[in-house]
C-alpha cells in the first residue's frame, strides 16, 4: 500500500504545510465545524440585517408595550414595543463587530509587541514590558473616558479603545511563549542556515506560539463583548436606540421578573456565540498542533 | 536469602491509540546485598518494571495485568496504600535519573532528607527532628558532601549535578532500606562524576548489605558493579544471567548487538586529512555578560571560551572533547558565528569570517553547517520533513521550485529516510529518524564543513551506532570536514582523526587521537580517560579496586 503512495507522490508531491494540514484536520472535527457554521450564520445574519430584519430597530409601538413572543413578534417586544428579534439582530451587528475588531486590534498589537520583546530580549524587552506594566496600572476606564472626551463618542474609537486595553495580556502571553521557543535548538538551526530574523520570527517562532494565542483569543472575544456592554451601560459606548447584546442583557436583567424574554433571548444569542467560539477555538488549536492526535 | 521475587509480571498501558504491552511476563529475583542490572534501550520496559514495585506508575493508563512481586514475603503488587507507604518509607528506596529535577527546589536538602524519618507512618520508627538531623548529617558526610553542617541548609540549586545526585543517594539511604532502585543514576552526569557516583553506590552497598537494582541503557556502566544482568527489549527479558556469563558468553542476539554497538578502539575511516587549513581559530574568546553583575566585577563576563586557538585541516574529523560546561559547544557555535565573540579571529579557507556582516556571511552559511544534539528540539515541530529540508535549499537557491522535489527525495535517500514520510511531522518519527532529518538539513546545501554537536548523545546505543555510520558515510561521500563535539570519549575515538580536549573554556591538550589515548600528557586528560567505563566486567572490577 505504501508503494502506491510513494509512486504517486514521487511524480507530483502534494504540497503540504501547517495551514493546509490544519484545514484538513479541522474539517474532520465536527464540533469545530459546527462552531464555524454557527459563527458564519451569525455573521451572515448580521450583514443582512438591514434587509431581512422584520422591523426597524427604532420602530416603537408604545401602545403595544412589552409582549411575550407571538406570531407577529417572534421573540416578543420590549417595553417600548420594539421588536426583540430586530433588536437582537441589530445588536448582534455591534457585538460581533466589537468582538472581532477589538480582538483583532488586541491580537495584532499584542503579538507584534510580545514577539519583538520576547525575541530580542535584554534591554528592549525590559523597556517594552515596563510600558505594558505601566498601561496595566493605568485605570482603563479613565483611559477610555479620556479618549471619548478628546475624540468624541464614536463606535470605531470604542473598538480601538477596547483593543488597546486587551492587547496587554496578549503581549505577555506571546512574550513568554517566544522566550521559551527562541532558545530551542531549531531556532539556532535556522540561524545557522542564515535565515533573517524576520523570517525566523515569521516561520519558526510565531507558528509555535499559536496554541495559547488561540485559546486566549476565544476567551477575549466574549470578554470584549461584555466590556462593550459595561461601557455602553455607563454611557461611554453606543447609545440607545442603537443596541448591542450586552446592552440588551443589561436592560433585560432590570425587568427579568416581569418580562423574562427580554433577558433570555439576547442571553441565548450571546451564549451561542461563545459556545461556537470555544468549539472553533479548541478545534483550531488542535488542528494547528501536528502533535495532537489525528482523529 | 531472597529479598525480592518478581514472578510473571505483565504491565500494559491503555492509551487512546491502543494498548501497549510495556512489560511482558517478566520474572527475576534478588538476594540480600546483590546487585541486579536491568539493561535496555528506551521503551524496553526496564523503568516501568521497577516503578511498578513501588506503585509509582500512573494508573490509568498503566495496568498491572498479572504477576506478583514478593518483597520479604509480602506482595508489593497487591497491597493496600498504607502497607505500600510503609514499604516506601522503610524498605525500598529509589534514585532517579535526573538530579536536576528530582529534588524539590523550594526545600533545603536537609528538610528533604529527613522527611521520611520525621513523617514515618510507623510510630516506633518516627524520629524527632533533632535526631533525624544528626542521622542526616552523618549520612551526608558519608556520601561525600563537604561541610555537611552548612550544606544541610542549602537549596538544591546551590549544588552541582554530581553533588545533587549524592544528596539524592543520601535521601534514599536515610531510612536504611533493604532494596535500592537506581534508575539511570549516572546518565545525566559527566564521565568523571559518573565514575565517582558509581564508586559511591558500590561502597555504600557493601557497607550496608543492601540489594540494588541498577537500571541502565549502558552495558559499560553496569559491567563493574552488577552481580547479575538482565537485558530487556520491548518488555521482554532477552537474557538473564550472571554478569560474566552475559558479557563473555553472550547467548542472545539482541545482547550481542548491544555489545557490538558500543564503539571500541578501532577507527572506521582512514585518515583523509590534508595539509590545507580549512578553519583556523586564533585566540578566540567568547564571553557572556552577566547582567546581574557590575561592569567592573571580575565575574561580569562568563568566559565560556577563553583564548582558544585551533586548526581544522581539510578532510579531517576533529574531535572536540570536554565535560559539560567546558565550553566545547560554545566554541562550535562561535565558529559558526552563532555566539557573541568577544575577541580573537576565525578564518575559513584563509578568509576572515569573524567580522563579516550578516549578508556577507551568507555564502559561508551555505558552506558551514551544524548538526545539533537533541533531535527533539532541533526540528520545528510544526514543519514537515519537506518544509524542513526545503528551507535551506530554497533559501540558498541551491534548488528552484522545479527541481526541489527530486533534490529532497535524493536527500532523504542519502540519510536513510523512507520517501513516503516526506509530509510527516517530526513527532511522528523516532529519535534516530529525527536525527536523520536534522542531518539531512545540515548536508542539504552540500556544505564543506560540518560541526556536529553531540549528535548521538541523546540516542540509544544501537541507534547511536547507526547514526555514527551514517555520518561517516556522508563524510566520505561528500568529502566533508567535520568538527565532532562530544562528551563521550569512546565515540570520539571511534570517529575522529585528531582530538582536542577542553576544560573550563581552555584547550588542555590536542593531538592525534590514538596518541592521546595511549599517552595522555595532561592529568585532566588522564582522569577523563580513566573514567570511561568498559563493557568488560573483569577489567572493570579490577579497576574499581585500585580507583
Amino acid at each position: 500500500m505504501h508503494e502506491g503512495n510513494i509512486q504517486s507522490s514521487e511524480t507530483e508531491p502534494v504540497s503540504s504545510s501547517l495551514w493546509r494540514d490544519a484545514w484538513i484536520k479541522l474539517s474532520k472535527n465536527r464540533l469545530a465545524l459546527f462552531g464555524l457554521f454557527i459563527l458564519l450564520t451569525l455573521i451572515l445574519v448580521s450583514l443582512l440585517t438591514p434587509i431581512i430584519a422584520p422591523y426597524g430597530y427604532e420602530e416603537q409601538n408604545l401602545a403595544l408595550g412589552a409582549t411575550a413572543p407571538s406570531s407577529t413578534h417572534l421573540l416578543g417586544t420590549d417595553i417600548f414595543g420594539r421588536d426583540m428579534l430586530t433588536r437582537i439582530m441589530y445588536g448582534g451587528r455591534v457585538s460581533l463587530m466589537v468582538g472581532f475588531v477589538a480582538t483583532s486590534v488586541a491580537l495584532v498589537i499584542g503579538i507584534t509587541w510580545g514577539a519583538i520583546a520576547g525575541f530580542f530580549g535584554g534591554r528592549l524587552d525590559a523597556i517594552m514590558m515596563r510600558i505594558v506594566d505601566a498601561l496595566y496600572a493605568l485605570p482603563f476606564m479613565i483611559f477610555i473616558i479620556l479618549l471619548m472626551v478628546v475624540f468624541g463618542r464614536n463606535i470605531y474609537l470604542l473598538f480601538l479603545a477596547i483593543g488597546a486595553v486587551e492587547w496587554l495580556t496578549m503581549a505577555r502571553i506571546v512574550r513568554s511563549q517566544v522566550m521559551s521557543i527562541r532558545n530551542q535548538e531549531f531556532i539556532e538551526a535556522a540561524y545557522s542556515i542564515g535565515l533573517s530574523r524576520w523570517l525566523i520570527i515569521k516561520k519558526h517562532i510565531i507558528p509555535n506560539t499559536i496554541g495559547p494565542v488561540i485559546v486566549y483569543t476565544t476567551l477575549t472575544i466574549p470578554s470584549v463583548m461584555l466590556l462593550e456592554a459595561f461601557l455602553s451601560f455607563l454611557g461611554l459606548g453606543i447609545q440607545p436606540p442603537q443596541s448591542s447584546w450586552g446592552l440588551l442583557i443589561n436592560y433585560g436583567v432590570e425587568t427579568m421578573e416581569e418580562y423574562p424574554w427580554l433577558l433570555i433571548f439576547p442571553g441565548i444569542a450571546l451564549s451561542l456565540t461563545l459556545f461556537a467560539l470555544n468549539f472553533l477555538g479548541d478545534g483550531l488549536r488542535d488542528a494547528l498542533d501536528p502533535r495532537a492526535s489525528k482523529d | 536469602m531472597t529479598i525480592l521475587d518478581v514472578k510473571n509480571l505483565s504491565i500494559s498501558f491503555y492509551t487512546r491509540n491502543g494498548t501497549v504491552k510495556a512489560v511482558k511476563n517478566v520474572s527475576f529475583n534478588l538476594s540480600k546485598g546483590e546487585t541486579l542490572a536491568i539493561v535496555g534501550e528506551s521503551g524496553s520496559g526496564k523503568s516501568v518494571t521497577c516503578y511498578s514495585l513501588l506503585d509509582l506508575l500512573p494508573k490509568p493508563p498503566a495496568k498491572i495485568e498479572s504477576g506478583n512481586a514478593y518483597f520479604e514475603g509480602s506482595d508489593l503488587l497487591n497491597c493496600d496504600k498504607d502497607a505500600m507507604r510503609m514499604h516506601r518509607c522503610d524498605d525500598i528506596a529509589i534514585i532517579f535519573q535526573d538530579p536536576m529535577t528530582s529534588l524539590n527546589p523550594f526545600l533545603t536538602i536537609g528538610e528533604q532528607i529527613i522527611e521520611p524519618l520525621i513523617k514515618n507512618p510507623n510510630p516506633d520508627k518516627k524520629l524527632a527532628r533533632k535526631d533525624a538531623k544528626l542521622q542526616a548529617l552523618s549520612l551526608l558526610r558519608e556520601v561525600g558532601i563537604k561541610n555537611a553542617d552548612e550544606r544541610y541548609h542549602s537549596y538544591p540549586h546551590e549544588f552541582s549535578g554530581g553533588m545533587r545526585q549524592r544528596v539524592m543517594i543520601a535521601m534514599a539511604l536515610i531510612t536504611e532500606p533493604k532494596l535500592l532502585i537506581c534508575d539511570e543514576p549516572t546518565t545525566a552526569l559527566d564521565v568523571t562524576i559518573q565514575a565517582q557516583i558509581l564508586r559511591l553506590i558500590k561502597k555504600l552497598q557493601k557497607n550496608r548489605d543492601v540489594a540494588v537494582i541498577f537500571i541502565s541503557h549502558d552495558l559499560g556502566v553496569v559491567a563493574g558493579i552488577a552481580d547479575k544482568v538482565m537485558v530487556m527489549c520491548d518488555g521482554e527479558i532477552k537474557e538473564q544471567d550472571s554478569t560474566n556469563e552475559v558479557f563473555y558468553k553472550t547467548k542472545d542476539d539482541y545482547t550481542k548487538r548491544l555489545l557490538a554497538a558500543i564503539p571500541d578502539g578501532a577507527k572506521r575511516l582512514p585518515n583523509r586529512s590534508t595539509k590545507n587549513i580549512l578553519v583556523e581559530v586564533k585566540e578566540l574568546k567568547t564571553y557572556f555578560k552577566n547582567h546581574t553583575k557590575k561592569r567592573t566585577d571580575a565575574n561580569y563576563f562568563t568566559r565560556a571560551v577563553d583564548d582558544v586557538s585551533l586548526k581544522v585541516f581539510e578532510g579531517e574529523i576533529l574531535g572536540l572533547v570536554g565535560e559539560s560546561g567546558s565550553g566545547k559547544s560554545t566554541l562550535g557555535r562561535s565558529i559558526l558565528r552563532l555566539a557573541p565573540i568577544y575577541d580573537g579571529s576565525i578564518t575559513y579557507g584563509g578568509e576572515d569570517i569573524k567580522n563579516l556582516t550578516k549578508t556577507n556571511l551568507l555564502p559561508y552559511r551555505k558552506k558551514m553547517q551544524m548538526i545539533f544534539q537533541d533531535p527533539y528540539a532541533s526540528l520545528n515541530p510544526r514543519m514537515t520533513v519537506y518544509e524542513t529540508l526545503s528551507e535551506p535549499l530554497l533559501y540558498h537557491k541551491v534548488a528552484s521550485k522545479n527541481n526541489i522535489d527530486s533534490l529532497i527525495y535524493q536527500l532523504m535517500d542519502d540519510v536513510g529516510l523512507a520517501r513516503g514520510s516526506i509530509f510527516k511531522y517530526p513527532h511522528e518519527f523516532s529519535g534516530g529518524q529525527r536525527q536523520r532529518i536534522a542531518i539531512g538539513r545540515a548536508v542539504a546545501t552540500r556544505p564543506e564543513f560540518i560541526i556536529a554537536d553531540e549528535p548521538v548523545s541523546a540516542l540509544d546505543v544501537t541507534i547511536q551506532a547507526q547514526i555514527l555510520d551514517l555520518i561517516l558515510n556522508l563524510v566520505e561521500k561528500h568529502n566533508l570536514t567535520m568538527l565532532f563535539i562530544s562528551h563521550d570519549l569512546s565515540v570520539v575515538r571511534y570517529i575522529s582523526d585528531r582530538v582536542v580536549v577542553m576544560n573550563a573554556g581552555k584547550i588542555i591538550e590536542q593531538g592525534i587521537t590514538e596518541q592521546i589515548w595511549e599517552n595522555p600528557a595532561k592529568p585532566y586528560t588522564q582522569d577523563l580517560l580513566s573514567a570511561i567505563p568498559f563493557p568488560d566486567p573483569i577489567k572493570e572490577r579490577k579497576r574499581a579496586t585500585w580507583l
